[in-house]
């Protein structure tokens, strides 16, 4: 008799996803846990205790606590969707950018600088107006769209001064003008499952910012683009953000690890949290017949 | 569900069926975030405020 998967769902809060996810969890009828991110601990001495699990799915809200878990998860030989290494490439848009360049994958211009004046040197070179982002942050929060030398000089001095260690990782990217909207495409494994367009009046154009779903029709060069963006960080479960430049044409301009999809689900009318859950099985059972 | 009371301002709040632990829920209010930490009975506290490394 084939043995009972157990799974793991590690989260931060019950989000509307994690409902979903449990949901389709409970539907199929798979024996899980619910891992509060803020209540357990790892005894790296009682490394069974979290080697009973067949897949871990991470979906904390915290990236340093989802990071680390996963780290240990996977040194304990403990699948995950994602892996370590795909949450500490994602998580970061240096990493992301730096594994784009590798494999030649389009994406906007952008330069890195560890201190201010570095950075205004690289900003003046870049010309106005340009965006400054956090390399680890989320939901649109921090960037900066700056429109010339004060405004850089004064957000590059607020950053180093008021900003723990990591904003003094100055990330500067080309403002694009945007059609008025992005596109969100979700990743699972080698498929991209759904596209959506995100629409908003403002430049930042995250749904998590008020910004608005739209369907968005998978075409061949969005299909080609996310699939190898995804491949590039490692594949798994994964929300590819693409921009369309208006004179380059389409471009990956981030992918999240642990995406949102409140939006996506009802907008695309798929059961993303299923599809989810399936991948996470699917692993579980690869590591059963390993 | 039973109802809460939020910490923040007193007011009396039913959440809605199927709520579950873990949960955010809005003080209808004072706009507060409450997160749910039981459903029998129901209990409610001030929900964590958003850090710098929180996202998706």
């Amino acid at each position: 008799m084939q043995r009972r998967l157990k799974i793991g769902v590690l989260y931060s809060r019950v989000r509307v996803e994690e409902k979903w996810i449990f949901g389709a969890m409970e539907k199929r009828g798979i024996d899980y846990d619910r891992l509060d991110d803020r209540a357990i601990h790892f005894d790296l001495d009682a490394p069974e205790h979290w080697q009973k699990y067949d897949a871990v799915l991470e979906r904390s809200i915290s990236y340093n606590s989802g990071l680390y878990a996963l780290r240990l998860l996977n040194a304990f030989g403990v699948p995950t969707v994602n892996t370590a290494s795909v949450a500490e490439i994602c998580g970061d848009k240096l990493m992301t950018s730096a594994v784009l360049a590798r494999d030649g994958i389009p994406q906007p211009h952008n330069a890195t600088a560890f201190t201010p004046e570095a950075a205004l040197e690289a900003i003046e070179a870049f010309g106005y107006p340009v965006v400054l982002k956090p390399v680890v942050g989320s939901w649109g929060r921090l960037l900066a769209k700056v429109n010339d030398r004060d405004a850089a000089e004064a957000v590059l001095e607020h950053k180093s001064t008021l900003g723990s260690v990591q904003h003094s990782v100055f990330y500067i990217q080309e403002y694009i003008e945007k059609p008025g909207r992005d596109i969100r495409a979700i990743i699972i494994g080698d498929r991209v499952l759904t596209a959506m367009y995100r629409k908003s009046e403002h430049w930042i154009t995250n749904t998590a910012r008020g910004g608005e779903g739209e369907v968005c029709p998978i075409t061949p060069e969005i299909e080609d683009l996310c699939l190898r963006a995804a491949k590039a960080v490692g594949g798994g479960v994964l929300a590819v953000d693409l921009v369309e430049h208006p004179q380059k044409g389409l471009m990956v301009n981030e992918i999240n690890h642990t995406m949102e999809f409140h939006t996506m689900q009802p907008v695309s009318g798929i059961d993303i949290a299923g599809e989810i859950v399936e991948f996470v099985m699917a692993n579980a059972r690869m590591k059963d017949k390993a | 569900m039973s109802t809460v009371i939020c910490p923040e301002c007193e007011a009396e709040i039913t959440p809605d069926a199927g709520t579950e632990v873990g949960e955010i829920i809005v003080c209808s209010d004072c706009g507060v975030d409450l997160e749910v930490i039981s459903v029998d009975p129901a209990a409610v506290q001030l929900a964590p405020m958003e850090q710098e490394d929180w996202g998706e």
